[in-house]
């Protein structure tokens, strides 16, 4: 079984204009969606309360807001969750006085008012204020470091061009990526901060893959312009881009699907940012390093020790 | 010409059976049982196991075995139901020297413990329980060593008989004003023997009609002194855990300042907050003859020797600064009832230093009150001090004595618990909490179960489809994969969470990526005419490069994870590295042995099934 006839011949690089217009739009709507809706911040970053329960059947959510509003608690935000008798509970942080096990001990003696049979408390969270700050300036500081790291290693790997490629299209993932995210206000927890990041690792195997290929074939086609030789390239892996994103795409829907809510942000985020990734090695890390003004010149250290074997394997 | 020579098949296949036996612990499950451990952390008593056995054989329960893991005895059971049962009749058997939890214990079998194999822990996440994140109010624990400073100074100036203007905190040191350049020559003197005084920068301070002299606290000492607050703390958490009776309690320094509390299992999770975050001490203080309480309190002018107290009546008490005996220096207490009145009371022993106190203050105040300042910290760094009992001190006493002016005995048997447990050394604040109840812990461990089955399926039936034979051997490699992934966490003793498990999914994913690089190639050499034979050498040896340099940025990615993360995040970086290490390994040279195998021997191989 082929996903692709035996070979390729797709001209990505002489369509990248259109290309290179769709990713601005992608990223400028991102940007502006960033600025205008911003990000649905979870609980891990804006601190509060959250407490969630299971109510022996389907929960009155009228009652249930009225319990509130009787021990103070009105600012509260009461939600399904899932199924008609799941329920979660948002407090709003407090400046003082009251500990979160005061508001949750308060919340579900409050939400077992007038119910038959027993409430019962499924999780409780309460993050206090200065927690959440601490991990958005974290959060920030691991992307920074991590692309830092990414750019140095491919520096030493390939070449700066490449590094600059990488680490362009990498930003240009996690923009678009957290674009979608506020587009649809998918609530912006710590998994979705791990799951960036991961798709950091991922969009970034991917650029890899095609570099590689790049780097080989330089000293092979001597004949072709740069432009060419990308060309092929991104041709040649193209089957294994598309494999490897669908074998993981596989595993992530499962997890969506099946992996309960709790997962259910990360795994949303990972999708999203598995297919810019895959989109992006090979449209924008490789044009990227193209406009940069890439040639066979770059890599001719490289070429002495690595590409030996390959040019006396062709014919 | 594709054949390994045979080091390299055993060594695989020893891998993969040390793998093996590593991974199996897992697939055992927990039995119900009981873990009695020594509530003052002394070695168990040989007889301890029988006084037990005799109990429950008093009243009939079973237990499947017992043994002692380190300090405490591991009694399992067929059933919950039984195990409660148990609990009761064990926890009165024994008394109050020895904790009784509720545990899980792993029902790994005996010869595979031996090994040194142990199933992976489940995370809160999924098997419900507690977790805090406790912040260390260091402002306070500092305010309260320059307190301790200024105390110090002024009873060292009085034994030496110096009069002093004033001494008094600022900033992050004391001034102390003298009248006479020679009194403050002695003082510096002072300064600099005193033992309970070191770790002062002191210089004098010219200006104004007295002769000054101020004395800032080193960086070092500072640190020094949080380490310190963070220690005691963390010990005092500790001591109150085992009062409640925790299994595998984890209590951990995070940061400079905080510490992570996580209590697996636990159900009464607001008894257990009560217990962890209280934050009650007491504190004994002169009260102040000369002055009058109700005065001071109405015109405001409270004499600098002195603080107002309120009592529980909202009645001003007039208390010396000057503090006698603190919560850390008490190493006992217990409640009662007062065999004259019948009023619940805390009896207290004192260490040496607080007796010693204690003794010096009582001998000379004969006649004089003291009182009992009850301390609670609330949350956002607010303080609660209230004077629980005022009384006459009839003669000298030191060492025991007892605490009255408590509103019930359920009141005296909780300050009990937390003065026996320790005092914090600073206050604490919870600025994290995470409590998993036991159903959610359930439906987490099923679904992440299920979506880890249901991804792995979908990938095992693509890769045939796709590969043919190459498919199947790359499936081998994954199976093999995912039990040396949980092998090794089993080994490190990682903790399984939800994230972690998503870890794992995600590492099933890419790691076909290795296989589907080198398949690639081996199919695009086979299309450049090259034979079968050549082609299968050569699709590994260059997509080895490729899959390396692919592989370290994603170590990378995940380094940084590790580095920055917490928790959840952390146990998340921690599988996926684990993983890329694994199936490099797996997908590499594990299939590359199955294809030499399949391939290797034949003289013509004229058709790869790829």
């Amino acid at each position: 079984m082929k996903l692709l006839k035996q070979k390729t011949h797709i001209d990505f690089i002489g369509k990248d204009r259109y290309f290179l217009a769709l990713s601005v739009v992608l990223v400028v709507a991102s940007i502006t969606f960033l600025a205008i809706r911003g990000l649905n911040f979870g609980l891990d970053f804006t601190g509060g309360t959250l407490i969630e329960v299971s109510f022996p059947e389907a929960a009155n959510i009228e009652q249930v807001r009225d319990n509130l509003q009787s021990v103070e608690l009105g600012d509260a935000v009461v939600q399904t969750f899932g199924a008609a008798n799941d329920l979660v509970v948002r407090v709003p942080p407090r400046s003082e006085d009251e500990s979160s096990a005061d508001i949750s001990t308060l919340v579900l003696n409050a939400l077992q008012q007038g119910v038959e049979g027993e409430v019962v408390m499924r999780r409780v969270e309460f993050v206090g204020p200065q927690v959440g700050d601490e991990l958005t300036e974290q959060g920030i500081l691991a992307v920074v470091y991590a692309l830092i790291g990414i750019f140095l290693y491919v520096m030493v790997r390939f070449q700066w061009r490449f590094s600059v490629g990488a680490v362009v299209a990498t930003v240009h993932d996690i923009v678009i990526t957290m674009g979608v995210i506020s587009l649809l206000q998918v609530e912006f927890d710590l998994t979705v901060v791990a799951a960036i990041l991961a798709v950091i690792g991922y969009s970034l195997n991917d650029t890899i893959v095609v570099f590689d290929r790049i780097r080989e074939n330089f000293p092979r086609m001597r004949k072709s312009t740069p432009p060419v030789v990308v060309n092929s390239s991104i041709n040649q892996t193209l089957s294994r881009t598309l494999m490897t994103s669908g074998t993981t795409l596989l595993v992530l829907v499962a997890l969506f699907i099946f992996g309960g809510k709790i997962i259910h942000a990360f795994a949303f985020t990972l999708i999203v940012g598995v297919v810019v990734g895959t989109y992006s090695s090979i449209y924008v890390a490789s044009t990227t390093i193209l406009r940069l003004g890439v040639s066979k010149f770059d890599l001719m250290q490289v070429e002495k020790e690595g590409a030996g074997a390959a040019i006396d394997s062709q014919p | 010409m594709n054949q390994y020579p045979a080091w390299k098949y055993a060594l695989i296949g020893i891998i993969l059976l040390v793998g093996l036996v590593y991974a199996l612990p897992n697939l055992f499950g927990e039995d119900p049982a009981l873990q009695v451990t020594s509530a003052r952390g002394f070695a168990i008593s040989p007889e301890l196991s029988k006084v037990i056995d005799d109990a429950l054989a008093s009243e009939q329960i079973g237990a499947m075995d017992h043994e002692q893991v380190g300090n405490s005895l591991l009694y399992r059971f067929d059933s919950t139901a039984d195990q409660i049962r148990a609990s009761d009749v064990v926890k009165k058997a024994v008394g109050e020297q020895y904790v009784v939890a509720l545990n899980l214990a792993h029902a790994t079998p005996s010869w595979l413990r031996k090994l040194g194999g142990k199933p992976m822990t489940l995370g809160l996440d999924l098997q419900g329980g507690v977790h805090f994140l406790m912040q260390v109010d260091m402002d306070t624990a500092r305010g309260q060593q320059l307190d301790r400073f200024v105390d110090d100074l002024r009873s060292a100036l009085r034994a030496d008989s110096i009069r002093y203007v004033s001494v008094r905190r600022e900033g992050n040191g004391l001034v102390a004003q003298l009248r006479s350049s020679e009194d403050r020559d002695s003082a510096l003197e002072i300064l600099r023997k005193d033992q309970s005084l070191q770790g002062l920068d002191v210089e004098t301070v010219q200006g104004g009609e007295y002769f000054a002299l101020s004395a800032t606290v080193q960086e070092r000492q500072l640190l020094e002194l949080q380490q310190t607050a963070l220690k005691q703390n963390i010990t005092t958490l500790r001591n109150r855990v085992n009062e409640i009776g925790v299994a595998e309690p984890v209590i951990q320094q995070q940061g400079a300042d905080r510490v992570v509390v996580q209590l697996p299992g636990v159900q009464d999770t607001v008894q257990a907050k009560k217990i962890i975050g209280a934050t009650a001490t007491l504190e004994y203080r002169a009260v102040d003859e000369q002055n009058d309480a109700f005065t001071a309190a109405q015109t405001g002018r409270v004499p600098p020797e002195s603080r107002l107290y309120e009592d529980k009546n909202g009645q001003p008490v007039l208390l010396k600064k000057r503090l006698i005996v603190s919560g850390d220096q008490l190493i006992g207490a217990s409640s009662g009832f007062d065999q004259q009145t019948g009023q619940p009371q805390v009896s207290v022993t004192l260490d040496g230093v607080g007796a010693k106190r204690m003794l010096d203050f009582t001998r000379d105040n004969v006649g004089n009150r003291m009182a009992v300042v009850y301390i609670e910290q609330k949350p956002g760094g607010r303080l609660t001090e209230e004077v629980i009992s005022v009384a006459v001190v009839r003669e000298p006493f030191g060492k025991r004595f007892q605490t009255t002016g408590l509103d019930s005995m359920a009141e005296a048997s909780q300050l009990a618990l937390l003065l026996r447990a320790g005092a914090l050394a600073a206050p604490m604040e919870i600025v994290e909490e995470r409590t998993v109840g036991p159903s959610l812990g359930r439906d987490n461990v099923e679904q992440g179960f299920k979506s880890v089955v249901i991804g792995f399926v979908l990938v095992l039936v693509f890769m045939a489809f796709y590969y043919r034979v190459f498919g199947l051997v790359a499936n081998l490699a994954l199976f093999a994969n995912l039990f040396l992934l949980v092998a090794l966490l089993s080994m490190l003793g990682a903790t399984l969470t939800m994230p972690g498990i998503a870890g794992i999914v995600l590492t099933v994913g890419m790691a076909v990526d290795a296989n589907v690089l080198i398949f690639e190639r081996i199919r695009e050499e086979l299309r450049n005419g090259n034979t079968p034979q050549a082609s299968i050498r050569a699709g590994y040896e260059k997509a080895f490069s490729t899959i390396a340099d692919a592989n370290i940025t994603t170590l990378i990615a995940a380094f940084v994870l590790f580095l920055f993360g917490t928790g959840p995040i952390k146990g998340f970086a921690v599988t996926l590295s684990l993983g890329i290490v694994t199936s490099m390994f797996t997908a590499i040279m594990g299939t590359r042995a199955v294809v030499n195998l399949i391939y290797g021997g034949k003289k013509r191989v004229t058709k790869l099934s790829i």
